[in-house]
């Protein structure tokens, strides 16, 4: 009953990431210090947003490494539309943004959906495509500070009970996942399609509708996140969290999430989005050399990955002790 | 491109000129080709050329360039210059090679070519105008954070990534000059890979390991608006100094807010003069490009020819509160 209230692997990524602030409070005490701890958290909160999207769609057996893209596409479509509608107020941006996230999400799930192509293959290529779309609305231009209105940077940065609105949100995000995971018949499905296609089609469950469903959902947080990443660094340009699919994907296989499908769980998504974060925002303070700093975070991400593959061994059951060859 | 398009273009460009109320046979005409029209970089160095011109008195300036930056559109324009048989040609390259040997038969047609800002390989023009130098660059980013600090203080690099050779070059000129700077303390040297996230990052690290840091100098134009960011985040606008190489179009929020005092960058109003001086002196007055001439500009001083006939204009032009406003719609 307790190893099912606190599962051994996040326990384990827990310990590790305690360790680690441990580690680096040794060389710097201040970065322990409860604001900072909530800046860390405050930094991350984009990276939590996106790899619980992008959970959903690993635990299906899919890839969704178009959201980067995604997101820089929405950042600058509202980034725009504030330039062009300054007196437009947030919410509708936010709906606008994750509408447009969801739209791009259903584009990736229909092409995988209908046309069964390796969802590797189509986010790949609406990877590229969502960045060349961003260069063609803005024609390679950057829609700075000055050009935003003060309420659409401000709202991440509102302090609501101590905490800004970005981080709300992705706690806003881990609360609604983890209901949608455990309590509804969709969270249920996205296990089942992953853990056993076969077994799930017999269970009356759409394989292709729930990983399309999936992307929607990845393509939506994708959305939310680019008018938050936009607003935060007050900048839209084409090459916006370039590279960022790559750390998404890295949190959620850090946070136990099985690459090859319906294993996983929120706790380790965000778990190992936070282990990420936590590393990028101390790296810079623990004065390690710049040239060291891209080898020691892969170096963690592979020791996080090898622990969870030992962890993940003993599945397997043994039903023939020893085998004695027929004579 | 068909041919007929292409003998459309020369036609249209041929009936402007011939149609033009300013045409005066006795008006030296000098034409400044850009990468593409209607980009606010280039109009602000015809602002520069069209000064220079008045200056001069008896040139007419034709500015002028393909609608979108490729070679083949810089191409068919400077044909229809040779056609025209306008007296100079001064180009902002969109290929260093291409453009070579349309440019070769304008100097043989004895129209004097120069490059600047984007140069164009050495023989298909007399020389080349480089906005400023690594040395120039490597001192003013320095300068423009002690500048602000009398007393001297502790000021730390935000860089683009490692390997950037740009950043680096100017880098290891600024530590050339450091002993010019008493006082000033370089703390760390940092890298935001231009990133935005990465840089504001760095720049947040920054402010918790140096707590008296008193300047972020960013020669990079994702560091320099991505750590007054920051700067502003951080709540610590005046004590800490965002400073370096970036575009007044994005730097515009930062120095408003405070974050940013002054940054640099070349000023293309000054190089559109200057491109148009260096033309009219190798057109008019016989000069003679060659390594080791020291070419009159203006306003804009001389221009010393190195042994690629190639010359560095000025410091990197500061910009700051007092003239952000004028230059933020520009570039």
């Amino acid at each position: 009953m307790v190893s099912r209230l606190i599962p051994v692997r996040e326990a384990i990524l827990a310990g590790a990431i305690l360790v680690l602030l441990a580690l680096v409070a040794s060389r710097f005490a201040g970065f322990v210090a409860p604001a900072n701890l909530a800046n860390v958290f405050n930094d991350t909160a984009p990276l939590i947003i996106l790899a619980l999207g992008q959970m959903v769609v690993i635990l299906t057996r899919c890839i969704d490494l178009s959201v980067a893209a995604n997101l820089a596409l929405t950042g600058m479509t509202v980034a725009m539309i504030n330039v062009a509608m300054p007196g437009l107020p947030i919410p509708v941006i936010i709906a606008v943004a994750i509408a447009l996230g969801a739209v791009m999400g259903a584009i990736n799930g229909l092409l995988v959906w209908k046309l069964s192509i390796p969802p590797i293959v189509v986010t790949l290529g609406t990877m590229t495509i969502f960045r060349g779309t961003i260069f063609l609305i803005s024609d390679g231009k950057w829609v700075n500070a000055h050009e935003m209105s003060a309420a659409f940077t401000g709202f991440p940065r509102a302090a609501f009970l101590g905490l800004p609105v970005l981080s709300w949100a992705a706690i806003a995000t881990i609360l609604v996942f983890g209901v949608m995971m455990a309590r509804t018949p969709l969270g249920r499905s996205i296990f089942a399609v992953g853990g056993n296609p076969h077994a799930a089609v017999y269970a009356g469950i759409d394989v292709g509708r729930t990983q399309f469903l999936a992307f929607v959902i990845s393509g939506a947080l994708a959305g939310l996140t680019g008018y938050l990443w936009v607003a935060r660094y007050a900048v839209a340009y084409v090459d916006i969290a370039g590279g960022f699919e790559l750390e998404v994907v890295a949190a959620c296989v850090i946070g136990g999430i099985s690459i090859a499908g319906g294993i996983g769980s929120v706790g380790g998504a965000v778990l190992g989005a936070i282990f990420l974060g936590v590393v990028k925002n101390a790296l810079p303070v623990v004065d390690i050399s710049p040239f060291w700093q891209l080898a020691i975070s892969g170096s963690a991400i592979l020791i996080a990955v090898a622990f969870n593959a030992r962890a993940g061994k003993a599945r397997g059951r043994i039903i023939l002790k020893s085998t004695v060859a027929p004579t | 491109m068909s041919v007929f398009r292409k003998f459309l273009t020369t036609a249209v460009a041929a009936t402007a000129l011939l149609t033009s109320p300013a045409f005066a046979q006795e008006d030296v005409r000098i034409a400044l080709v850009v990468k593409a029209l209607g980009i606010g970089f280039f109009e602000a160095a015809a602002k520069g050329a069209e000064e220079a011109a008045a200056e001069l008195g008896n040139v007419e300036i034709i500015y002028t360039g393909p609608t979108d930056t490729t070679a083949e559109g810089q191409i068919e324009v400077i044909n229809a210059l040779i056609a025209q048989n306008v007296d100079a040609i001064a180009i902002s390259a969109n290929d260093t090679d291409a453009l070579v040997p349309a440019l070769k038969r304008a100097m043989q047609r004895g129209i004097t070519v120069i490059s600047w800002d984007s140069g164009v390989a050495a023989e298909g023009r007399q020389l080349h105008l480089n906005p400023s130098s690594n040395p120039l660059i490597g001192n003013m980013i320095i300068k423009l954070a002690a500048d602000q600090l009398p007393d001297g203080g502790e000021v730390a690099l935000l860089s683009a990534t490692t390997t950037s050779t740009n950043q680096n070059t100017w880098i290891e000129e600024m530590n050339k000059v450091m002993g010019d700077y008493p006082g000033i303390e370089v703390v760390a040297t940092v890298y935001g890979d231009d990133l935005a996230d990465k840089s504001y990052r760095e720049a947040t690290g920054l402010m918790q390991s140096y707590p008296d840091l008193d300047a972020i100098i960013a020669p990079t134009s994702v560091g320099i608006v991505a750590a007054a960011q920051a700067v502003v985040d951080a709540g610590k606008v005046g004590q800490v100094n965002v400073t370096g190489l970036g575009l007044p179009s994005e730097m515009a929020g930062a120095i408003e807010s405070g974050a940013s005092k002054s940054f640099a960058i070349w000023n293309p109003i000054d190089l559109g003069y200057s491109a148009t001086m260096l033309a009219y002196e190798l057109s008019q007055n016989g000069v003679e490009a060659a390594p080791g001439a020291e070419i009159p500009m203006g306003r804009m001083g001389t221009l010393t020819l190195d042994e690629n006939t190639e010359g560095a204009m000025a410091d990197p032009f500061v910009y700051d509160a007092s003239n952000i406003e004028e230059f933020k719609s520009i570039f």
